[in-house]
């Protein structure tokens, strides 16, 4: 299960990365393995997303989110 | 101003930050350059209560010392290299208490420097309504450095936070935050021997930054490299592992002394906000609301001050004129000089306004959303959501909207908006727009409804926003990303607006404007000037005496005054440099004449209308152009006779305004704004050769 194919309001806790690079700058911004994520929005036009995560209100676009593995 | 102590401001972006920084400084403060970045260096004094000064250097937002922009490269520079200008004595790391977990994060990177550090805990009352509760005492305990409660907004706790800096360490004390050593045991060993370093977590710095610092030399940066590939060091990877360790001991620290209610199921106020704000519907109708409203105020409510300080410019023009006497000094002063500040000072309203509206957009909250929002359709060309305001804001004044684009954090993002925001329909362009299309439009109405010469006017402004977005689509592919395209983006709680940092926010802006383009401006109108002043050869004496003779003297003198001002345009260096590029603007339909106005009208396109009326000599101003239409319409080209401003003329004409770079200011903002005179430069080559292109073709299709 990714991120991305959450729907508003689901939950999920997070796993693995798919992308290095990317992973680094989710982590730093508390998207850390064993944490949860809600889907709290979807923008208007389909893409980005708004999660809660450590607290607080993320934005990433899909294409970010699929490389979020969740339990 | 000389200080004792230089205390340097680090926090997340979002955590009140500059609130601190104005509250700390007040105006007691100045913005320079970092050098060779293009980011803004904030410096300002405090005065501690024991009576010494603390310079206080405001550092660019970040989430982590490592950096993902030009801005945050910054952080790291400035706080670890100590031979750095603005090393500082003392760190003071804002915190915001209603989201300790990934501030803490940043927290405990710069904690590990060993730099001496005072926490400010901002937003306590923001926690406290939440109902965390946070052991203050048992923190600062447990980091083993001072942590001082504060509320930046409500101006609280500042006097003991100005007491904690006067007696701060000079040595840190802060406890360690993770085993750094274990990230990489040998490699920071042998990076500490080479460079002779006695903190593990900067050796560590260094091995995964040391190809962008500037303060390391060539010499080190290639040794900490082969080092690297010695100890096969993975610098994400190892990033990860530094990241994950730090989270864990920020989850321990928390367990310990923060208590959150649980209140899972709870929808909070900001959500049940943006439910109505980034609604598919009501969202889209409320941000295009805001936006042809701010597009309004720039527009109208700047304009009566605009003209004040214009009629003003005017008056001080008129009375030197009468006081100083006449001659080429006083010109150069009052047509030169002083015109030129005006056309500077002109700017202040609009940008004073823009910026208003986008601080508090930006306070508020409500800007990130706008991204949210609008980031999948801009995408697409190219653009960033953030782009939108800029771009709008382009329709009153691309000066103040290419200034605005610092909300940009990517950097081709930003770049991309700088490029096309002056094709947009600005202000100026219209007195000429409504010259144009009043000479060669019927004013009669088609089905009743639409009025033609309207109707052609929203067409050019259609026109402007649709070329700006192909030409964004066109650079998207132009131009290399320096930095992944990351769109990971913190959705702010909607606050209400500090309107002390709106005005700071307005103040500053118009300062650095006046400062950094004014210059520029003012060069580029005195060039002007001369080339409009004086002429090749004695020519202007000759016409002096001509109109000596004594059969002008039945001539009114008003009249004769302009038949002169006429003549010795035509004869000066613009006029000749008119006649110069003819051949070349002909096959646009332009005559040498409008040759002189192009050239004069390069430091704004407005004065169009000013040159037409000196060339044929009438009275005129953007205000009284009947006079200047009907001589216009009138006048014929002396070898055919037929009229010179045909349909086909005339759109050719605005085709040629409405992508020319014809404006000094914003010529002199994108040098401001990219510190470098390679964009304003690639900027100035584009549009001229597109306005050459489309006013060809409109010439060609419309003959």
């Amino acid at each position: 299960m990714r991120l991305s194919q959450l729907e508003v309001g689901e939950k999920g806790i997070v796993k693995e990365f798919t992308d290095l690079e990317m992973s680094i700058k989710l982590m730093e911004m508390g998207c850390l393995p064993g944490e949860e994520i809600r889907v709290d929005r979807i923008a208007p036009m389909g893409d980005p997303i708004a999660i809660n995560v450590s607290g607080y209100q993320l934005s990433l676009r899909k294409r970010e989110a699929s490389t979020i593995i969740l339990h | 101003m000389k200080a004792d102590i230089r205390v340097a401001l680090v926090g997340n972006p979002n955590t009140g930050k500059s609130t601190l920084f104005n509250v700390l400084t007040g105006l007691n403060q100045k913005i320079g350059n970092f050098p060779g970045v293009t980011v803004d260096k904030k410096v300002g004094y405090s005065k501690l209560p024991d009576g010494r000064v603390a310079e206080i250097v405001d550092l660019p937002g970040t989430y982590s010392l490592y950096p993902k922009s030009q801005d945050e490269s910054i952080v790291f520079s400035v706080l670890a290299d100590r031979a750095n200008p603005l090393s500082p004595d003392l760190v003071i790391v804002i915190l915001d208490a209603s989201n300790l977990k990934r501030n803490l994060l940043l927290y405990s990177q710069v904690a590990d420097l060993k730099i001496p550090v005072i926490i400010a805990l901002n937003m306590m009352d923001l926690a406290k309504k939440a109902g965390t509760i946070i052991d203050v005492a048992l923190f600062s305990k447990t980091l083993g450095v001072p942590v001082v409660p504060i509320s930046a907004r409500k101006i609280e706790g500042i006097e003991q936070l100005k007491t904690a800096v006067s007696y701060a360490n000079k040595i840190a004390l802060q406890e360690d935050s993770i085993d750094v050593r274990s990230i990489a045991p040998q490699l920071i060993e042998s990076i500490s021997n080479e460079l002779n370093l006695d903190n593990p977590y900067f050796a560590l710095q260094l091995a995964h930054q040391h190809e962008t610092l500037k303060f390391l030399s060539v010499e080190q940066s290639d040794r900490i490299e082969e080092l690297e590939k010695e100890h096969s060091f993975h610098s994400q990877k190892a990033q990860g592992t530094e990241t994950i360790a730090r989270y864990n001991f920020i989850n321990d620290l928390l367990y310990d002394t923060v208590k959150k209610p649980d209140t899972a199921g709870d929808e909070t106020t900001s959500n049940k906000i943006d439910k109505v704000l980034t609604h598919k519907v009501f969202g889209f109708i409320l941000f295009f609301a805001i936006l042809m409203f701010m597009f309004q105020a720039i527009f109208s409510w700047a304009a009566y001050p605009m003209e004040l300080i214009a009629d003003a410019f005017v008056w001080v023009q008129n009375t030197l004129h009468h006081i100083l006497p006449s001659g080429p000094l006083t010109s150069l002063l009052v047509d030169g000089i002083i015109a030129g500040l005006s056309g500077v000072m002109v700017f202040i309203p609009q940008i004073a306004i823009l910026f208003a509206f986008i601080s508090i957009l930006e306070d508020t909250g409500y800007m990130s959303r706008v991204t949210f929002m609008m980031d999948k359709l801009m995408r697409k060309v190219g653009l960033n959501g953030k782009s939108v305001v800029p771009l709008i804001g382009g329709f009153a004044c691309a000066v103040p909207s290419i200034m605005s684009t610092r909300t940009i954090e990517n950097w081709k993002d930003r770049m991309i908006t700088i490029m096309v925001t002056p094709l947009v329909t600005c202000s100026a362009r219209l007195p000429v727009y409504t010259l144009l299309i009043a000479l060669v439009v019927p004013n009669r109405n088609v089905w009743w409804l639409f009025n033609l010469q309207g109707l052609a006017l929203t067409g050019m402004y259609v026109f402007s926003l649709v070329s700006a977005v192909v030409v964004a689509w066109v650079f998207k592919f132009i131009l290399k990303s320096r930095e992944r395209g990351y769109f990971i983006m913190e959705l702010p709680v909607y606050r209400m607006p500090r309107w002390n940092n709106v005005a700071y926010s307005m103040y500053e802006r118009c300062k650095s404007f006046v400062l950094n383009a004014g210059s520029v401006i003012i060069a580029v109108s005195i060039v002007l000037w001369v080339m409009a002043s004086y002429g090749p050869g004695n020519r202007f004496e000759r016409i002096d005496q001509k109109y000596q003779q004594p059969r002008y003297k039945t001539v009114n003198a008003d009249q004769l005054q302009k038949d002169i001002a006429s003549e010795k345009l035509e004869s000066s260096y613009a006029g000749v440099l008119g006649h110069v590029i003819e051949p070349v603007i002909r096959p646009l339909g332009f005559d040498w004449k409008i040759g002189i106005a192009l050239i004069t009208s390069f430091a704004a396109r407005e004065v169009f209308v000013g040159t037409m009326a000196t060339i044929y000599s009438v009275n005129g101003n953007a205000d009284n152009i009947q006079s200047v239409q009907q001589k216009m319409h009138q006048a014929k080209n002396t070898q055919t006779g037929q009229p010179v401003f045909t349909f086909a003329v005339a759109f050719s004409l605005m085709m040629f305004y409405a992508f020319a770079m014809q404006c000094a200011s914003t010529v002199a903002v994108v040098y401001r704004e990219t510190k470098s005179w390679r964009w304003p430069a690639i900027q100035f080559a584009y549009m001229t050769v597109l306005a050459y292109v489309a006013s060809f073709v409109a010439y060609h299709l419309l003959r």
